[in-house]
């Protein structure tokens, strides 16, 4: 049962994630995007990572998918204005995504299969459990995180104010 | 001592979801097959708040917007770190409290300055 379910949901993330990749509206495409994420939140909780299930939902689906329909607000997506591109540009890009193929070919073909990673403590990634480790073991990271968010907090007010 | 839970505990939000999916598909479906429908050119033009609609919407705009979702992304992101620590608010006592305060703090900081800054003005 879990298995089954586990396969149909990988293969509606890969569908999505393919769907992201071919729309021609890229409006369409942040919408699938967002369905993707969903389907990474069920993935989640199916490893009983609760925590990290909840961070996806929130953080995710709801803040970032937000930002990126911004971002898409900020270009200007009329079609006449798209710049035709080159056949120069369309071979750099051809080159570049064959190099990359090969890569990733050989790499893969590089790999080996190791023993599946066996979880001792299945209750690891629940919310209570999670804070334990984080506000004892992991303190300091944790607090320094905070400076993070503090410099991305002044680095976005620096950017998008004219007089800073 | 462990919390313990799996996957199955979380058959009751996925039920939620069917039914809230569900009803939201039935009703749509519902009112278009039971709706009388009449469609003339008026009523299939875009409505926009009774003026007629100028240009498209694919326009680019202000960066302000852009802001105050990046701003709403890393508050966001701060009430995620609140989650854990609200869960075992009880375990950690005063010790907890503090290293909380410290944390909201810095981005307590951060929000005067945006505000001094002036970041969230509309003009």
């Amino acid at each position: 049962m879990s298995q089954s379910l586990f396969y149909l949901i990988a293969f509606l993330s890969i569908f999505f994630s393919l769907m992201v990749i071919f729309t021609k509206n890229p409006v369409h495409s942040v919408l699938y995007l967002i369905i993707t994420f969903f389907t990474f939140t069920i993935h989640y909780i199916l490893l009983n990572a609760q925590f990290l299930a909840i961070v996806n939902f929130i953080v995710y689906m709801g803040a970032i998918m937000v930002l990126f329909l911004f971002v898409l607000m900020l270009l200007n997506l009329n079609k006449d204005t798209e710049p035709a591109k080159s056949n120069l540009l369309k071979m750099a890009g051809v080159v570049a995504g064959m190099c990359l193929l090969v890569t990733l070919v050989g790499s893969v073909k590089a790999l080996n299969v190791s023993n599946p990673v066996v979880l001792t403590n299945p209750g690891l990634g629940l919310v209570k459990n999670l804070g334990k480790v984080l506000f004892n073991e992991f303190l300091l990271p944790f607090e320094i995180s905070s400076l993070l968010l503090l410099s991305a907090m002044v680095g976005a007010v620096l950017l998008a104010k004219k007089e800073a | 001592m462990e919390a313990q839970s799996t996957p199955v505990n979380y058959l009751p939000i996925i039920f939620q979801m069917i039914v809230a999916l569900g009803f939201v598909v039935v009703t749509m479906v519902v009112t278009h097959l039971v709706g009388p429908k009449r469609k003339t050119s008026d009523k299939l033009i875009p409505f926009e708040s009774g003026i007629e609609s100028i240009g498209n919407a694919r326009q680019p705009f202000s960066i302000k917007y852009f802001l105050v979702a990046i701003l709403f992304v890393l508050f966001d992101v701060e009430v995620i770190f609140m989650y854990p620590w609200a869960v075992n608010f009880r375990d950690f006592g005063w010790a907890g409290v503090i290293e909380m305060f410290i944390f909201m703090g810095t981005l307590l900081l951060g929000f005067i300055y945006v505000l001094k800054k002036g970041a969230l003005d509309w003009e």
